[in-house]
C-alpha cells in the first residue's frame, strides 16, 4: 500500500466508527430519553399509554395505602391534578407524604401510572428541580428558589 | 487562631500562584537559567503552604470549632473521630481544598522529582500548573472559603450528610480527585510543549508514568464510588449513569485513550498532534466534571451547595481553560512534525482502533450527560437520559472494542499479520467458545446475549494470557526456561496483560450479576422465609438498637442453604437524629464471589415488613477486576523503562541509550 492509501483506510475507518456512533446516538435520542410531565400536563396532553414518562409532583397527603407484597399505591399532585401511581419495591427513604417525588414508568389503559422507579430527594433541603419547576408554572411554589 | 493561620497560607500560595505563573514560563521562552530555576522551590512551597492550610482545617473539625462557618454546617460534637476527619472533604469548601491540595502535590511532585526534564520542559509545565492553581484558589478565597468564622458561635453543629457517614467517603474522594488532579500535570506537559513548540518521544515516556498514576488513582476511586453506592443507597445497583458518575467516568474513558496513544508516540513517534489533545481534553472532562458536580446544575449527593455565584466562576475557569488551551493546541499543533508510518493492520493500528472506540464512547456519554441540560437551557424541556440511552450507544461501541482487546499487544509494530496472531489466540478463542456452550447448556436458550456476554469476557481474560504466554515462548523452550523468561519480561508487558486481564473479569462480573441475578420482592412477617436462587432467607424479626448519632430498627434474617445456616444478615434502617435523616444500610453476605443483598422498606404496624432481596452471582468481579487493572498500571509505572521521575543514575543513563535493543513492547 502506498502512503496515500495507508492514510485513506484508517481516515475511512475512523469515519465509518464515528458515523456509527453518530447514528447510535441519533437514535437513542429519538427513543430513548424520558419526557418529564406534571399531573396536569397528563391530564391536558393525553400522554398515550405505554410510553415511558416521568411524572413528578407532591404526594398527596393521606393517599398512601400499602399493599401486599410491597406494593404501594399513592397520589401525586401539582395541587390541579392528581394521578394515581403504584409501585412495588422499596420507598427511598426520604419518601414522605407532602414531599416532591419524581416517578418513572407508564400510564396504564386504567389510568394508574405504574412506576419501575421512585425518586425523592437526596436530603432535607432538595426538591427535585423538575418539581419545583412545574409547582411555580402553577403558582403555587413557597419556599427559596434551588 | 490556627484557622486564620490556615486561611493567611491559602492567601500566601495565591500570591505564589501569581509569580509561578509567569516568571518560569516567561524564563523558558527566553531560555533564562535563573528565571527557570524558581519554578521547583515555589512549587514545593506552595504545597507546604496548601498542607498547612488542609491541616488547619482538620484541627478546627477534630476541636469541633463551631465558629467556623463550614465546620458548624457540616459537623456535630457526637460524630465518631474518623468521620470528623472525613468531613473535612465531605463538603464544597473542603473537598475542593482537598482539590487544590494534590494540585500543588502533583506540582511538586515534578518540581522534587523532576531534575533529570529539560529545564525549559519542567518550567513551563509548573508554569502552566500554576496557572490552574491559581485559577481554583482564586475560586476557593471569593466564592467557597472554608476559613469563615461566624459571629456569636453556636454551641452545636448541623451534623455532615449521613449518606457521607460512612467509611467509604474516607477513601472515595481522595483517591477520585488524585486520579482527577493529576491528569493536570499530563494537561501541563502538554500546554508546555505546545508553548515550547517542541514535542517528541521522549516526552510521551515523561508523562506516562503520570498518565499511569492518576489513570490508576481514577480507577480504584470509580470503582470505590460504585462499590459505595451499591451498599450505602441500598438500590441493589452498582452504576446508574447519573450524570455525577459519567463525570468521574469521562476523564477515566479519555485517559484510557490517552494511555495508549502514548505508547504509540513513544516507540514509534506517530501520533504526537492527537496525543497532545487528549491530554487536553482529559482534563477539561475533569473540569467539567467538577463543574458539572460542584455548580449545582445537577442535583445529588455530591452537589453538597447550591450558590449560582459558583457555578458562574467554575464556568468561567472552565472556559478559560479549556478555550485558551485548545486555541493555543490549533495556533502550535502545526509545528508539531509527524512521524512514524505504520499499516492501518499493526500494534499501531490496533491502538487507533483503540482510541477511536474509546473517543467515541467518550463523546456517547457526554452528549447523554449534557444534552438534558442543554435542552433545558434552549428549550425548557425536561427530560432524563437514563440507562437506556447508554446501553444503546456505550454498549455496541464497547463491543468490538473488548473483541479487538487480545489482538492488540499480540500484533506487531508497523506492519502486523493478522493471520498469525490469530493463530497465537486459538486457545483463547476455543475457551471463550466453550464458556459460551456451557453457560447456554446451563441457562437455556431463553438468555442468548448473556453466554455470548460471557464468552467475549473470557476471550478476553484468556487473550491477555495468551499474550504472556507466547511472549515467553512456553511451547519451543518449556516450562523451566520459559519460567526464566517470564522473569525477565518488561514490566509494561505485565502491565498490559493484568489490565487487560481485570476489563475481562469486569465484563463478567456485569454479565453475570445483571443476566443471572434474582430479585424478589415482597413483604414478610416474622418468621416468614423466601427462596432467593436456591438459599432460604428468614426473617426473624425486627430489634431496636441505638449507635453514637443515630437510632436504628435492625431486621434479623438467617440464610440457610439445604437446612443449614450459613449467614445471618442485619440490614437496617437508620435515623440519624441531629438531621432526623432516615437512612437504609443493606445487608450483605459474600458466598466466595457472589452475594446475598436485602435491603428493607418501612415496617408496617404489625410488625411485618417490606423486603427487596437479591441473589447477584460473581457480582464481586467487578470491582475486583478493576483491581486488576489498577494493578497492572502499578506493573506499567515499574517498568524502568519509563522511572524517568526517578532520580536515580542508572536510570537515567537506562533512558538516554533507550534506542538500545528495548525488548519487543
Amino acid at each position: 500500500m502506498t502512503r496515500k492509501q495507508r492514510r485513506l483506510t484508517i481516515i475511512g475507518g475512523a469515519g465509518a466508527v464515528l458515523a456509527a456512533a453518530l447514528a447510535l446516538i441519533m437514535v437513542a435520542l429519538n427513543d430513548q430519553i424520558v419526557f418529564f410531565q406534571s399531573p396536569t400536563d397528563i391530564a391536558q396532553e393525553a400522554v398515550p399509554h405505554g410510553q415511558r414518562i416521568r411524572l413528578g409532583g407532591l404526594v398527596e397527603a393521606g393517599t398512601i395505602e400499602r399493599h401486599e407484597n410491597a406494593t404501594v399505591y399513592f397520589r401525586v399532585t401539582d395541587t390541579e391534578n392528581t394521578v394515581t401511581v403504584t409501585y412495588t419495591g422499596i420507598l427511598p427513604d426520604l419518601f414522605r407524604e407532602g414531599q416532591g417525588v419524581v416517578t418513572e414508568g407508564v400510564i396504564r389503559p386504567d389510568g394508574v401510572f405504574e412506576a419501575d422507579t421512585v425518586l425523592a430527594k437526596h436530603d432535607e433541603n432538595y426538591i427535585p428541580v423538575e418539581v419545583a419547576e412545574a409547582l411555580k408554572d402553577k403558582g403555587h411554589w413557597q419556599g427559596e428558589a434551588q | 487562631m490556627i484557622v486564620e493561620i490556615g486561611h493567611y497560607a491559602l492567601v500566601l500560595t495565591f500570591a505564589l500562584t501569581l509569580i509561578q505563573s509567569v516568571v518560569p514560563v516567561y524564563g523558558a521562552i527566553k531560555e533564562d537559567e535563573r528565571l527557570m530555576a524558581i519554578a521547583s522551590p515555589v512549587s514545593m512551597a506552595m504545597f507546604l503552604l496548601v498542607l498547612l492550610s488542609f491541616i488547619a482545617l482538620t484541627y478546627a473539625y477534630l476541636a469541633s470549632d463551631f465558629s467556623v462557618q463550614n465546620v458548624w454546617e457540616n459537623s456535630h460534637s457526637a460524630k465518631p473521630l474518623i468521620y470528623k476527619i472525613t468531613g473535612v472533604w465531605g463538603n464544597h469548601e473542603g473537598s475542593l481544598l482537598l482539590w487544590v491540595l494534590i494540585l500543588v502535590f502533583f506540582g511538586a511532585l515534578v518540581g522534587f522529582f523532576g531534575a533529570n526534564l529539560p529545564a525549559p520542559l519542567r518550567a513551563a509545565t509548573l508554569g502552566v500548573q500554576g496557572w490552574v492553581t491559581a485559577g481554583f484558589v482564586l475560586f476557593m478565597l471569593a466564592t467557597s472559603n472554608p476559613f469563615n468564622r461566624i459571629p456569636n458561635a453556636p454551641m452545636e453543629g448541623n451534623d455532615l450528610n449521613p449518606l457521607l457517614q460512612d467509611i467509604g467517603l474516607a477513601i472515595h474522594p481522595p483517591l477520585l480527585y488524585i486520579g482527577y488532579v493529576g491528569f493536570s500535570i499530563t494537561f501541563s506537559f502538554a500546554v508546555a510543549a505546545l508553548i515550547l513548540g517542541r514535542i517528541d518521544a521522549a516526552w510521551a515516556r515523561w508523562v506516562r508514568p503520570w498518565t499511569l498514576l492518576a489513570w490508576c488513582f481514577l480507577t480504584l476511586g470509580i470503582s470505590m464510588g460504585s462499590y459505595w453506592a451499591y451498599y450505602e443507597l441500598g438500590w441493589g445497583g452498582w452504576w446508574f449513569w447519573d450524570p455525577v458518575e459519567n463525570a468521574s467516568f469521562m476523564p477515566w474513558l479519555a485517559g484510557t485513550a490517552m494511555l495508549h496513544s502514548a505508547i504509540v508516540m513513544e516507540k514509534r513517534d506517530a501520533l504526537k498532534v492527537w496525543t497532545v489533545l487528549l491530554a487536553i481534553f482529559t482534563f477539561s472532562l475533569s473540569l467539567l466534571g467538577t463543574f458539572l458536580v460542584r455548580s449545582g446544575v445537577l442535583t445529588s449527593v455530591h452537589a453538597f451547595a447550591v450558590d449560582p455565584a459558583r457555578g458562574v466562576f467554575i464556568l468561567v475557569l472552565l472556559c478559560l481553560f479549556i478555550g485558551g488551551s485548545l486555541s493555543l493546541y490549533a495556533w502550535r499543533a502545526p509545528l508539531l512534525k509527524q512521524g512514524g508510518l505504520f499499516a492501518p493492520m499493526s500494534r499501531e493500528g490496533a491502538l487507533v482502533f483503540n482510541n477511536l472506540f474509546l473517543t467515541a464512547a467518550t463523546v456517547a456519554v457526554l452528549v447523554g450527560t449534557l444534552y438534558p441540560l442543554a435542552l433545558d437551557a434552549v428549550t425548557g424541556e425536561k427530560i432524563s437520559v437514563g440507562p437506556p440511552f447508554f446501553n444503546l450507544t456505550f454498549g455496541p461501541l464497547m463491543i468490538p472494542l473488548l473483541m479487538a482487546v487480545p489482538y492488540g499487544p499480540i500484533l506487531a509494530w508497523k506492519r502486523g499479520d493478522l493471520l498469525a496472531a490469530t493463530q497465537r489466540l486459538y486457545a483463547a478463542f476455543g475457551l471463550a467458545i466453550l464458556f459460551t456452550l456451557v453457560t447456554f447448556w446451563m441457562w437455556g436458550m431463553d438468555r442468548v446475549l448473556a453466554p455470548l456476554g460471557v464468552g467475549l469476557a473470557v476471550w478476553v481474560m484468556a487473550g491477555s494470557i495468551a499474550e504472556i504466554v507466547t511472549r515467553v515462548k512456553v511451547a519451543e523452550i518449556g516450562f523451566g526456561r520459559g519460567f526464566a523468561r517470564l522473569k525477565g519480561l518488561p514490566g509494561s508487558a505485565w502491565g498490559t496483560a493484568t489490565a487487560h486481564f481485570g476489563i475481562g473479569v469486569t465484563v463478567l462480573g456485569i454479565v453475570t450479576s445483571t443476566a443471572f441475578q434474582d430479585e424478589k420482592v415482597l413483604t414478610m412477617a416474622p418468621g416468614d422465609t423466601v427462596d432467593v436462587s436456591g438459599y432460604a432467607l428468614t426473617f426473624d424479626g425486627l430489634a431496636p438498637s441505638r449507635g453514637a448519632n443515630y437510632v436504628e430498627d435492625v431486621g434479623h434474617f438467617t440464610v440457610r442453604k439445604g437446612g443449614v445456616v450459613i449467614a445471618e444478615l442485619e440490614p437496617s434502617k437508620r435515623l440519624y437524629t441531629a438531621r432526623q435523616f432516615p437512612t437504609t444500610e443493606a445487608g450483605i453476605h459474600t458466598l466466595v464471589l457472589s452475594q446475598i443483598y436485602v435491603s428493607l422498606g418501612e415496617p408496617r404496624d404489625n410488625g411485618s415488613i417490606d423486603v427487596r432481596a437479591y441473589y447477584k452471582p460473581l457480582i464481586t468481579l467487578i470491582w475486583i477486576g478493576t483491581l486488576f487493572m489498577a494493578l497492572g498500571a502499578v506493573f506499567s509505572m515499574a517498568d524502568r523503562r519509563l522511572r524517568v521521575g526517578a532520580p536515580k543514575p542508572a536510570a537515567r543513563r537506562d533512558r538516554t541509550d533507550g534506542a538500545a535493543p528495548a525488548p519487543a513492547e
